[in-house]
């Protein structure tokens, strides 16, 4: 009895070798016979119509198959009903090559069909449209006195709308001797994943489609593509075995999908199509937000009043919303809250959640108005947010199912040497630097959604598991193996996870931070089902040395079961499917969240980011030089793979707090910086010391496995603990992010 | 067409291109060796990174036709049949990726850096990286990864 | 992106011949900025000639009255690392790996990076007006996001920049560059190679159609002891210059005896004011003649909306780097300032 339990040891991950030496397959890396290659053409203009197309040129040269525009778009679902997504907001989805209408600047207008990927790319650009322009708005600043109450739909679920409000906000902010109003801006992010967002479609005949895609959700495209093509689900296979990134853009499905299976459809040929970096600017982003908070306390630091209101930018065709303005009061109590969340339609493509969606956006006002209060008060700004600590929920007076954020606080700060922080701003100075320490608090939903899970005994005595979630990176593979191989008590070798395919049974998309929780759970309940039948199977063998326990009497190890008192006597696997004339024993469960006990909790994973910043002290260029992120997230499966997804998250809010930000030109309705040398993240010189810390946390009331999820919690405190350090660091409150260096010069 | 040939991963190849297959395209799509990859396709990522002639290099940033009878080591040929090179196991062993897209470019970029020998300190080795991007953030675990290979003179 | 024909010269002669066999040939070396280029439908040739080999133009070596010779055929990062630049123009040497990426400089060639063209978003964008890719369709950054634009000797037609960190070294350097074409061969002071926008922002310098860069000189003077290249970005490396100095100063003692400055992300071309650096000359190497020094320097600079930080950042700039310069050892990888 070797097997030793695998949840909460650092597994490296399963795929490893196979991403080392580049054996990994995305997207557009599947070779398939007569594979003819797309390129998408977009819109020059930012709203008004096409009046006139000219393909001749593209279509003389050699090579060139089909150039696909709205005029000779095969016939297409009606329905804009039929063209909706687990992820899309209310409104009506936009239709690439649906009519000769353009809605935003970068609209796919065509798609050109050649032989090869360089035909396709050269007659692109020998495509023509002549364009009616209408005057168009893309500005949020200027669009302000426009914001109005988001739409609603069935996405708004997990996007409620505003809390109502709680007291007497502006009575008690008015005579609150202690107070701060601030502005806080942040630009428009777009994901960029490395790998360019990309399909090959594989025409099977007889309407069926095997289709390699970028995705976050094979089985959300799959309907997708069905619904709209008018074809049979079981017709329509998606697999993404390895996704090179997505942070959310691959949670709905992108044209580059739709216009490939259009394209192999109509020519019933093997099709790609792959994005070129310009055009992963054309669809979903961060949205653009202005944050105004209105924070009070009374004389001794506790909070007596919450406004917090945020305008973010949407399409004219979607609603998209984030839960922006909730979290102060799921975080801090208060008697007298205001909230209020409106949008602005721009002619933009509709936004898409990336990654700790409106969480991120959130925090950075609310703790960095905590910031400011702590300074009026003369608290250390960790004591002033112990001193606010909410042990229930204060906006739904209901405990949490688990909070560690006490523990997050301290350890964070006693491994960072917070104490040594000398509380004056801009008083600690290293030759040419001025340091900076800043805080703040993270919070994040735990998301579970439900998820089926199909689970086998094979013949060699191994386990298979099959489910239709990806893996973007996140580590998934691992630990649903991980899972899977404690719950039978088999090595890790043993078991074989099948996933990203929508053939496989149920999964959400990967988003949320909600896969541990979804298909972890779903391994859960299906592990148990299928020990009870092994157990039932090997009770009932002739002469088993089982006969007669109960199923409380054995336990699974090894590939085996045995009597708990009586190691000697076993029945293995192989033994029970070979009696069982080599048939696997299998069994497809449902996990779910409990929602009926869950009603009566909070849930939330928290964290604590502490962060040392250099500030030159003359050119005031800055440096994150180190940074601690504790994180309360319930139990860790991988501390291997979590520490990296709270690793990757603070290189995340170091970009959005210094680095990153799309950049629209109001008068040319465009993003101009639309690649990677003018669209800056870090690089490996921008990242120092990161730390991670997870603190214990046990939760037994959020699911089976007590996990709440690690792909969002580590961002969300950084930006704002950037800020508050540069603050500390200069005496200058920069509320815009990115924050440009030259802004405190 | 213009017939070349490349020497990839000490395997002699004799295609027919045109002048305007760039040579990341080529190695993709012609000797449908994926494991060098395409982020951006302007020398901007790092992704594309390949040896040539030893050095590292942008393969989308070139032209097929301007490598005829060059030596060209990828991905897939840093290391022999059965084993890892021990900047791999080290990526493996310091979780040094997530998703996996930008680590062919970083290994390649990592291999030719120690080569190279110009990088002495950790910040040395930050700076001459930087070339190479990851949207994951695994950038910890790819300089721990290199550095322990440095370190421990696990190269040649 | 579009089709064209390739051949590689066997040499100079022949690439010269080459060009005339079609209307829009180019030569092609590194390629880093033309594949580039082409790739975003800006550059259109219909023949690109390889010049990458060149019989016997792969050398740096030493040249009379002590200066050095770099073809223009050697890639960046062999020149960086050369002993001989290491040593005498340590200055040109940090200024280079300042600049892109290991991968790049092991591909972008010397001739090459004296050619590259802007960065400006609108320059790469080919439906945005821009005066210096369509002559006449106007300036977009005029009025745009001109963050990263110049604040000395641009025009109303162009405010770009030109992106190149060697260059700025190269400037300070009073380097020449040596051309060969039809009509033989001619030196181009490094001064003059440059050429601000004027009326004229599509043409970015001098060099005549039909001629290639062949080599630069470097003259004697290396300023090897007292030398600094700083680079201040949005990001600490593998991002352009929103403003660089190249500093060499000969000292004696604590005074200057000569001083050059360069500023880098400014400008059209490299920017050096003589004045300024004449001022310097038998003044103390100090914050405060730094500081004069880099007001003259700026004199006359204008900032647009998002660019105007510039002016001070580039003042403080020249200050920081005159004390880098001082001890040269407090320079850090990717030429960020001194800690």
């Amino acid at each position: 009895m070797s097997t030793q339990p695998t949840v909460g040891k650092p597994v490296s991950r399963l795929e490893g070798k196979l991403k080392v030496t580049g054996a990994a397959k995305y997207a557009a890396e599947y070779d398939v016979p007569g594979l003819l290659h797309g390129y998408v053409v977009n819109s020059t203009i930012t709203k008004g119509k096409i009046v006139r197309v000219d393909t001749g040129r593209a279509k003389a040269v050699n090579g060139v198959i089909e150039v696909i525009t709205h005029q000779n778009r095969p016939k297409l679902a009606w329905f804009d009903l039929q063209y909706t997504d687990m992820d899309a907001p209310p409104g009506v989805v936009f239709k690439p090559l649906y009519d000769a209408e353009i809605k935003y600047n970068g609209q796919p207008v065509a798609l050109v069909v050649a032989t090869d990927f360089e035909t396709a790319r050269y007659a692109a650009t020998l495509v023509s449209f002549e364009y009616e322009e209408e005057p168009f708005e893309t500005c949020l600043d200027n669009n302000l006195e426009k914001a109005r109450d988001a739409k609603k739909g069935f996405a708004t679920i997990l996007r409620p709308p505003p809390p109502k409000p709680t007291g007497d906000f502006e009575g008690a902010f008015k005579n609150a001797p202690v107070k701060v109003e601030s502005e806080y801006w942040h630009g428009v992010e777009h994901h960029n994943p490395i790998e360019l967002f990309a399909t090959t479609t594989v025409y099977e005949g007889d309407g069926k489609l095997t289709i390699y895609d970028k995705t976050q959700g094979t089985i959300n495209n799959q309907v997708f593509v069905a619904n709209v093509f008018g074809l049979h689900f079981k017709d329509v296979r998606i697999l993404a075995p390895f996704v090179g990134g997505a942070f959310g853009s691959g949670l709905r499905p992108q044209y580059q999908l739709f216009l490939c299976v259009m394209a192999a459809l109509l020519l019933k040929r093997n099709v790609r199509v792959v994005l070129d970096r310009k055009q992963m600017f054309s669809f979903s982003h961060r949205p653009q937000s202005v944050q105004r908070t209105r924070f009070s306390t009374d004389e001794n630091g506790k909070l007596t009043g919450l406004n917090h209101s945020a305008v973010s930018e949407t399409s004219q065709f979607e609603d998209y919303t984030e839960q922006v303005v909730a979290w102060s009061h799921k975080l801090y109590p208060a008697p007298n809250t205001l909230f209020e969340y409106k949008l602005v339609p721009l002619d933009v493509h509709t936004p898409i959640d990336m990654r700790a969606p409106g969480g991120v956006t959130a925090m950075h006002a609310i703790e960095c108005t905590m910031d400011q209060l702590a300074y009026k008060l003369n608290l250390d700004p960790l004591e002033f947010r112990l001193r606010n600590y909410a042990e229930t929920d204060p906006s739904t007076q209901k405990p949490f199912t688990s909070k560690a954020l006490r523990e997050c606080y301290q350890k964070g700060a006693e491994k960072f040497g917070w104490q040594k922080r000398n509380p004056t701003p801009g008083s600690t100075i290293r030759r040419n630097k001025l340091v900076g320490y800043g805080m703040a608090t993270g919070m994040w939903d735990a998301y579970q959604f439900p998820a089926r899970m199909e689970a086998m005994i094979t013949k060699e005595g191994k386990l298979v598991l099959n489910n239709a979630v990806t893996d973007i990176g996140t580590g998934t593979l691992t630990v649903m193996s991980q899972i899977a191989a404690d719950e039978l008590g088999l090595p890790l070798e043993d078991v074989t996870f099948n996933y990203g395919d929508s053939k496989k049974p149920f999964s959400m998309f990967q988003g949320g931070s909600s896969v541990t929780a979804s298909t972890g759970v779903a391994i859960v309940v299906a592990a148990k089902t299928l020990k009870k039948k092994l157990f039932k199977k090997a009770a009932g063998i002739k002469n088993s040395p089982i006969a007669g326990a109960s199923e409380e009497d054995v336990i699974f190890k090894d590939g085996n079961i045995y009597l708990r008192n009586d190691p000697t006597a076993y029945v293995s696997f192989k033994d029970i499917i070979s009696l069982n004339n080599g048939r696997a024993i299998e069994t497809t469960n449902m996990g779910a969240p409990d929602v009926l006990n869950l009603r009566k909790y909070s849930k939330a994973a928290h964290s604590a980011t502490f962060v040392e910043v250099e500030v030159d002290k003359d050119l005031k260029i800055i440096t994150v030089t180190r940074a601690v992120t504790a994180v309360a997230a319930g139990k860790i499966i991988n501390p291997k793979t979590a520490r990296s997804q709270i690793l990757g998250s603070m290189v995340w809010g170091i970009s959005k707090a210094l680095h990153e930000e799309t950049i629209m030109d109001e008068k040319l309705g465009k993003y101009i910086n639309t690649n990677l040398g003018e669209y800056h993240i870090p690089v490996h010189a921008d990242i120092h010391e990161l730390d991670v810390i997870f603190a214990d946390e046990k939760d037994t009331l959020i699911n089976e496995l007590g996990v709440k999820g690690v792909g969002e919690i580590g961002l969300v405190a950084v930006p704002a603990a950037i800020a508050n350090a540069v603050y500390h660091a200069t005496g200058t409150r920069i509320t815009k992010l990115p924050i440009h260096f030259d802004e405190l010069l | 067409m213009i017939g070349i040939s490349l020497n990839v991963n000490q395997h002699q190849y004799h295609i027919q291109v045109s002048p305007w297959v760039s040579l990341l395209d080529a190695l993709r799509d012609h000797l449908k060796l994926t494991g060098t990859k395409k982020g951006c396709d302007h020398g901007q990522c790092g992704a594309c990174t390949v040896l040539c002639d030893d050095r590292r290099i942008l393969s989308c940033l070139t032209l097929a036709v301007m490598k005829n009878g060059a030596n060209i080591t990828t991905i897939e040929g840093i290391s022999g049949e059965n084993e890892l090179h021990p900047l791999q196991q080290s990526f493996i062993d310091h979780d040094a990726f997530q998703c996996g897209y930008c680590t062919p470019g970083q290994i390649c970029s990592a291999v030719s850096l120690l080569k190279e020998g110009k990088a002495k300190t950790r910040e040395e080795v930050k700076e001459l990286m930087s070339g190479n991007l990851c949207r994951c953030g695994a950038n910890m675990g790819i300089i721990d990864a290199i550095m322990e290979v440095k370190e421990r003179g696990l190269y040649e | 992106m579009n089709n064209f024909d390739y051949i590689r010269a066997s040499d100079i002669d022949d690439a010269l011949a080459s060009l005339n066999t079609h209307d829009n040939g180019s030569f092609i070396a590194g390629g880093t900025n033309l594949i580039d280029l082409w790739k975003y439908n800006l550059l259109h040739p219909d023949l690109l000639i390889d010049i990458n080999h060149l019989p016997g133009h792969h050398a740096i070596e030493e040249i009379e009255e002590g200066g050095v010779r770099l073809s223009a055929f050697l890639t960046n990062a062999d020149t960086a690392y050369h002993p001989l630049i290491e040593e005498r123009y340590p200055l040109l040497s940090k200024a280079i790996l300042a600049g892109a990426s290991a991968q790049i400089r092991n591909m972008a060639t010397n001739g090459g990076n004296l050619l590259q063209r802007t960065r400006c978003y609108y320059f790469y964008d080919p439906d945005a007006p821009c005066n210096k890719r369509n002559p006449g369709s106007g300036c977009s950054a005029l009025n745009g996001y001109n963050r990263i634009h110049a604040i000395l000797g641009a025009s109303e037609n162009c405010i770009a920049v030109f992106p190149s960190d060697m260059c700025v070294a190269l400037a300070a350097l009073d380097a020449v560059v040596n051309v060969t074409g039809i009509n033989g061969e001619r030196n181009i002071r490094f001064e003059d190679f440059h050429r601000l926008p004027g009326d004229t922002p599509e043409l970015d310098n001098n060099l005549k159609r039909g001629e290639i860069i062949t080599s630069i000189d470097l003259p004697a003077k290396g300023f090897a002891k007292n030398y600094s290249y700083l680079k201040l970005r949005d990001r600490h490396s593998y991002a352009f210059a929103l403003v660089s100095v190249a500093t060499g100063m000969e000292l004696d003692g604590d005074i200057i005896k000569e001083a050059r400055i360069a500023l880098g992300g400014v400008a059209h071309r490299p920017w050096r004011l003589k004045e300024a650096e004449s001022f310097l000359q038998g003044k103390r190497a100090d914050e405060h003649s730094f500081a004069a020094a880099a007001d003259m320097m700026l004199e006359g600079a204008k900032g647009f909306k998002y660019n105007s930080f510039k002016i001070e950042l580039a003042k403080k700039a020249i200050v920081r780097n005159g004390l880098m310069a001082l001890d040269p050892h407090s320079q850090l990888p990717g030429a960020q300032p001194s800690a």
